[in-house]
Formats: C-alpha cells, structure tokens, sequence
C-alpha cells in the first residue's frame, strides 16, 4: 500500500538553485552598486518631484496633496528617514523601517508618495548649490 | 487574461475524462464541484485571514506567507487550471473586501495574475514538481505586485527592493511548495479511494 512518492527531482532541484543563484546575485550587484548617500532625500507625489530635505537637519515634513490636506508626514531625525503618519488605509509605509542609504526608499501606494534617498553622483552640484 | 480562461478551457475535457469519479456529470453544474469550490474559497480565505493575524512587519512591504497560494496550488493539482484561477480571483476579492482595502485587492490581483500564469504555464510543461511551481509562484507574485507597484507610483526606484522579494519569495514559496506537495499527495490518495 505504502509507496514512495518522488517529491523532487533534479529539475526541481537545478530550477530552485538557478532562481536562488539569480536571487543572490541580484542582491550582490544591488549592494556592489550600492552608493553613498548624498544626505538628502527626494519626496514625489505621482511621479513629480514634490521636494528635497536634508537628512542631517531633523525635521517633520507634512506632505499634502493636491487640495493641501496632509497625507503623509515623514519624519527625519538622526540621520534617517522614516514615515510617522499616513492617511492610507494600509499603512505600510508607516511599518516601513526607517531609511537612510542611497536607494532606499518608502512607499505609499495609496497616496502614491515616494520617499527616496538620494544617490550621490546624482546631484553633486545641487548639494552645493542649496 | 481571457485567452488564459480559454486555455484552461479547451485543457479540462481531457482532464475531466481522467476524473472517473465526476463520471457521467458534466463537472460545471455537479454539485461536487460547487462543493469542492465553496470549501477551497472558504479554506483561501481562513489562510487570508490567518496571514493578517500575523504580527512580524518585515520592513520591506509586500513580504507575507502566501499561505492562500497553498489551496491555489491544490485547486490546480487536484483539480484543474481554471478553478485554481477561480479560486485565487475569488479569494482575493472576498478576503480584500474583508480585511484588506482597494489597495491591497489591486496588488493582489497583480501579484495573483502574475503568479498563476507562471505557475500553470511550469506545470503545464510536465517537468517540475510541486516545489518548483511554488517557488516560482512565490517569486512572480512579488515581482507582480513590485510592477504594478512601480506604475502606480511612476518611481521606480522602489526596484531597489527587487532582490529582497526575489529571495523572501523564493523562501515562502518553498515552504508552501513543500506544505502543499504533502497534501496533494494525500488528497490524491483519499479521492481515488472514494
């Protein structure tokens, strides 16, 4: 009655390993190309740039949205970023883990807002500009 | 998405034919079959719920069980490829009008469509087990709400997270693969002994 089923073959086995190798490497060229933060963070609302914040200067920006009610309201203190309060319904931007390196970013899907460290390279001058 | 349906149409009369006890029924109308789907809807929907009862935030959203994709991988092992999309279509509607909100159906159903395409399609190919299938269904479900994500927002930096969700999805679909291919064995078993 009892009969041993195959559960795995060597197609599983080489299919999960290539996915877990490509996983891996993914990971490996993201944080090889991983760059320093340039110390500012981007906010868009719709893909728009809304506005820049240093992260050096602790402060609590309230993010509004087209008719000026507050949606979102990011909070940078010591150094990171981090979603104190959102309007949305899900709220996963507030359970989101502070950010601070480049790259990194929160995401409010409902309200469609971004918060993003910026890269570096990207705006050498406007650091010096601001 | 239609031609999907209608795929998984035309492949059901060989299945079905295979399915000797639904002999003689036509399986659209038996009331083994809307038995069969009422239970895998509700068993989807207790795993949907179970899965909102889980505290752990990961920091990187997005990142959950995929326990519901555990009766989806048996719908469509046990039964066929159109009720496994059934079921995951239905599932993710009731249980986003229940604890979740539009959003959330919204990224479900693109994380949902994404990953039974790829799902079916594997196991269509005949040569991958149950684990691989859900590996992969673990992987493109993340990948598909990481798109629909991406369009929404209009930024794409938040691909920065693409390889998180590879690997979480990698792992969850691993656990499901190996959770679901004990049960499917079973439940295999039980229905040839009826």
């Amino acid at each position: 009655m009892k009969q041993v089923v195959k559960r795995i073959g060597k197609n599983d086995m080489i299919f999960i390993g290539v996915l877990l190798m490509v996983g891996i490497a993914v990971l490996f060229a993201f944080s090889l190309h991983r760059e320093k933060g340039s110390g500012w963070v981007i906010v868009t609302c719709d893909g728009e740039e809304y506005g820049r914040y240093c992260l050096k200067e602790d402060q609590t920006v309230e993010i509004t949205d087209a008719k000026g009610q507050v949606t979102n309201v990011l909070v940078i203190a010591e150094g990171k970023a981090d979603m104190a309060e959102a309007d949305c319904p899900d709220k996963l931007c507030v359970h989101q883990k502070a950010i601070a390196y480049a790259g990194e970013n929160l995401v409010c899907l409902p309200n469609r807002v971004v918060v993003t460290v910026e890269a570096e390279q990207e705006n050498g001058l406007d650091g010096f500009a601001q | 998405m239609k031609n999907e349906k209608h795929d998984a149409e035309k492949s059901n009369p060989q299945k079905l034919k295979s399915e000797k006890s639904a002999a003689g029924r036509k399986r659209s109308v038996s009331g083994r079959w809307v038995a069969q789907m009422g239970l895998y809807v509700a068993v989807a929907l207790i795993c949907s719920y179970i899965e909102t009862l889980i505290p752990i935030q990961f920091g990187v959203p997005g990142i959950k069980l995929g326990l519901a994709n555990l009766v989806v991988l048996l719908v469509l092992y046990t039964m066929n490829a159109k009720d496994a999309f059934l079921v995951s279509v239905l599932r993710i509607l009731l249980a986003g009008f229940m604890f979740g909100n539009p959003f959330s159906i919204l990224y479900s159903l693109s994380g949902g469509f994404l990953s039974f395409l790829v799902m079916w399609l594997l196991k269509r190919s005949g040569k991958l087990h149950c684990i691989s299938v859900s590996v992969a269904g673990g992987i493109s479900h993340n990948v598909g709400q990481l798109l629909l994500a991406s369009v929404v927002v209009e930024n794409y930096h938040i691909f920065y997270y693409i390889p998180v969700l590879i690997l979480a999805g990698l792992l969850t679909g691993l656990v499901i693969g190996i959770v679901s291919q004990e049960i499917i064995l079973r439940l295999e078993n039980r229905t040839n002994v009826c």
